[in-house]
């Protein structure tokens, strides 16, 4: 291959050179720090949240008349979601995963104070809990309807039993996590919990906290004033069940009002909606950074076979066929964006650094860099393949011509 | 000279169609990008109430556990946790050592209107001190702010949102009349016309961009028919015993407090009561970590808060990458186009042209592309805009308004833009030899 002279010739009109090769550098800075942001985005995005999401909804009731009895509310609306044909099973409870809002607690291993207890969230259930969320019980057993106590907001005793997520035992047992069941536990500095059961899975409510699998049922019903219940149906029931049930807790008891009723699916998607949407205007960003470095390439390509017209006709007239013409424009290019990636993959690491160390981003997996140069290369070359091929195709003659 | 420059220019774009659209489009596309990320940081980061932001201080006391390891000590000081107890806020009300101090926090109440037909609803509350309304400019159509007796006497009144109003009373001048509120009647004071400062400054706890509150209420009569919570409650230490006065009593944190203090002297004298404070609070067993009180003015409280999340500074970051590709683009287009034209430039040269008036002329020509760049990109800028809004929904309702700053900042940035790319290009046409061209010719 020509490579030589066809470098040589590229030295002596640097500038134009130079600055598609910082272009593509740029370019792909860009699109491997946005595609790294986005590959960490969907992996978090795409973490379960343990219950069975597409057949669950959650529907809140606010008590607000002065005699209004929300313990005896509470059990009724139990009771009568529960006998809805296609209701699998319903609690109330104070809060559900990706809610973004929840209550935390921490626990230790020893009793006293001073000592730093394992934060963890705390959903209170009764003795529906698992089934209507669908966790998987790993060891133990349910709590049964006797365990089930009724908080008020300013109680501070905790019931003595709990079931914890797997993600939790391994907190407070890294050394043993499957020997936690039947363990003590310590909340408020000294009071003990047994560990009666161990789930496999839940997510905290929280879901860019690092301990968002540290989870703990608590056998209470809450007395807050205001409270939610959590539905879940059949397959395919729920979207028919949703209105039914809403109307039903409407009707039944007028000293309340009821509001926020939404699927787990859409809890989901606005509890990850910034991500998405981060994860969309990245697309955006990349599709468009491609259109213009491209569109740039096809114009100064354009402009330099159009200044040597005249070069290109001798070459014919001198026996050059098409194809070696086209092939010094396809090499042109190759040349320049060799150098681009190269300078790019030098940026894409430097930027990566400081995207690191200013907002705690995630490196960039390796593969990223080769992938993105051979697709700025492959991109490169098929911008180009138009102005060369009109190159290609100026007739020998032109060179006989004067301008 | 210059509208003859202008005419060249415009026939110089006019002679290479496709070329002259190619980096308008790359710079309207880089200023739209650009433009759109800038916005939303701007808003932001914005000053919410920039005629006294400098006064009002936002008090931090560090009760927290003694055990308590904060991970973001960056500047080698612990920063205080972000609320207060109620013990702690009731005695800086008490005291009154500010020009004006409020303590809040929000609940949700349910409001019954009082047709028969009507539903309940409920309402965004917050619970407040008289201060709060001349203290944070709020500007009302109605009546005004309750007066510090109602504070004292634990009166039932409320002050409305214009968006309450239209709902309960149509509109109409509601002061004197009475809302019923969870079961209870308040008397309605006064209707505060549209107010979202944004960020909510005086509660980023909870929601920097949420929207402001429905109803307002006096924080005793909150406290005293035990209305529920909606904010961020935070415990390091079990309350002594179960039920609402021993929470009262505890070190759980749920309060957020302002001072307006007008000038360095008031501070530091406030400052000094804070510490005196604490440091007499110790004596009886409280506050066991070392005095560390804060007194933040709006902006130092935003900047600590991180209100501009990371995700638009990221955003920034790279969509300021972006406009440099387009810049870059542009560079290598003009260029192509300049050294085109040497012909032309020669040809002027050998005529008398000297080389300063044929800088002028190309920068012109530059800048007529920047100006049309800059006229797309605003309207790529509102479409981006748009765009975020519709992604985000009402998450962002408040960020993505453009005023008119930011619309000739866009222009101005796009020209500027082409000018600075433009440089090179035009010093290079300017060197461009009088003879060598025409004797090709």
């Amino acid at each position: 291959m020509e490579f030589g002279p066809i470098w040589r010739a590229l030295l002596r009109n640097k500038t134009g050179a130079a600055l598609i090769a910082l272009q593509i550098a740029v370019t792909m800075a860009i699109m491997v720090n946005a595609v790294s942001i986005m590959q960490e985005r969907s992996r978090m995005m795409a973490r379960p949240s343990g219950i069975d999401e597409h057949n669950i909804f959650a529907i809140s009731s606010i008590g607000f008349a002065a005699d209004f009895n929300e313990r005896a509310t509470i059990e009724a609306d139990l009771a009568a979601m529960r006998a809805m044909p296609g209701v699998v099973n319903a609690i109330q409870t104070n809060s559900m995963p990706l809610l973004g809002g929840g209550w935390s607690m921490g626990l230790q291993t020893e009793p006293g104070e001073g000592i730093e207890g394992s934060s963890v969230a705390v959903y209170f259930v009764d003795e529906h809990g698992l089934d209507t969320f669908g966790l998987n019980l790993l060891a133990g057993e349910n709590f049964s309807a006797t365990d089930i106590q009724w908080r008020e907001m300013g109680d501070t005793q905790w019931p003595d039993k709990t079931i914890i997520t797997r993600a939790m035992a391994a907190t407070l047992f890294p050394d043993d996590p499957d020997d936690a069941l039947g363990k003590t536990v310590y909340i408020n500095d000294d009071e003990p919990i047994t560990i009666t059961g161990i789930i496999e899975q839940m997510q905290a409510p929280w879901n860019g906290w690092d301990g968002v699998e540290r989870v703990m049922l608590t056998p209470s019903h809450t007395l807050f004033g205001g409270t939610r219940y959590i539905i879940r149906t059949e397959p395919g029931k729920r979207d028919e069940l949703m209105p039914q049930v809403e109307k039903l807790l409407a009707e039944s008891n007028k000293d309340r009002i009821v509001r926020s009723m939404r699927t787990m699916d859409e809890t989901r998607e606005r509890s990850y909606r910034g991500d998405s949407s981060m994860i969309t205007i990245l697309t955006f960003t990349i599709v468009l950074l491609i259109a213009i470095t491209s569109l740039g390439i096809v114009g100064l390509a354009s402009f330099s076979v159009n200044r040597r017209t005249r070069q290109i006709g001798t070459r014919r007239a001198l026996g050059a066929s098409k194809l070696a013409i086209l092939r010094y424009f396809m090499t042109e290019n190759f040349l320049i964006s060799l150098v681009g990636v190269g300078i790019g993959a030098a940026l894409t690491v430097g930027l990566n650094i400081i995207m690191i160390e200013t907002f705690s981003l995630t490196r960039i997996a390796w593969y990223l860099v080769p992938v993105a140069m051979l697709m700025l290369l492959a991109v490169g070359q098929a911008a180009v393949y138009g102005p060369a091929r009109k190159a290609s195709s100026v007739p020998p003659a032109v060179a006989t011509r004067t301008v | 000279m210059f509208s003859y420059y202008l005419k060249l220019g415009w026939l110089s774009i006019r002679r290479n169609p496709l070329l002259s659209a190619l980096m308008i489009a790359a710079i309207a596309v880089g200023i739209g990008a650009s433009m759109t990320i800038i916005t939303v940081n701007y808003v932001m980061s914005g000053n919410p109430i920039p005629q006294k932001s400098d006064q009002l201080f936002y008090v931090q006391l560090d009760n927290w556990d003694p055990n308590w390891d904060p991970n973001d000590s960056d500047d080698g000081n612990l920063e205080p946790r972000d609320q207060l107890t109620y013990l702690d806020a009731m005695a800086l009300m008490k005291a009154g050592k500010a020009y004006r101090q409020v303590a809040s926090n929000r609940t949700g109440l349910v409001l019954e209107p009082q047709g028969e037909d009507e539903m309940p609803f409920s309402v965004d509350t917050r619970n407040t001190w008289s201060d709060f309304f001349p203290m944070f400019d709020l500007p009302f159509i109605y009546g005004s702010g309750w007066d510090d007796s109602a504070d004292q006497n634990l009166e039932r009144v409320v002050v409305l949102s214009k968006e309450i109003n239209e709902r309960v009373f149509g509109g109409e001048n509601p002061v004197g009349r009475s809302v019923r509120l969870n079961g209870m009647d308040f008397r309605v004071v006064g209707v505060i016309d549209e107010y979202q400062p944004v960020p909510k400054f005086y509660d980023v706890t909870n929601d920097a961009f949420g929207e402001a509150e429905d109803i307002f209420i006096p924080f005793n009569v909150a406290v005293e028919y035990q209305f529920p919570r909606n904010g961020n409650t935070n415990c390091w230490k079990k309350p002594d015993g179960d039920g609402f006065e021993a929470f009262l009593n505890s070190e759980c944190i749920w309060i957020q407090f302002w001072a307006e203090l007008r000038n360095d002297t008031e501070k530091q004298d406030y400052m000094d009561f804070l510490n005196a404070y604490v440091a007499q609070q110790k004596e009886i067993g409280r506050f066991p970590r070392p005095i560390n009180n804060r007194l933040s003015d709006v902006m130092e409280w935003m900047e600590k808060q991180e209100v501009v999340e990371d995700d638009a500074q990221v955003m920034l970051g790279l969509s300021l990458l972006f406009l440099m590709v387009c810049l870059l683009n542009t560079i290598g287009l003009l260029l192509a186009k300049f050294m085109g034209k040497s012909t032309d430039i020669s040809l002027r040269r050998a005529l008398g042209a000297s080389r300063s008036s044929l800088f002028v002329q190309h920068m012109i020509e530059t800048g007529l592309i920047g100006l049309g760049g800059g006229i797309l990109g605003l309207g790529l800028t509102w479409v981006g805009l748009r765009g975020i809004e519709m992604l985000f929904e009402d998450i962002v309702k408040n960020l993505v308004s453009l005023d008119w700053v930011m619309v000739v900042t866009a222009i101005g940035l796009a020209i500027a833009s082409a000018l600075l790319a433009g440089l090179y290009p035009t010093w290079r046409a300017c060197r461009i030899a009088p003879a060598t061209q025409l004797k090709i010719q």
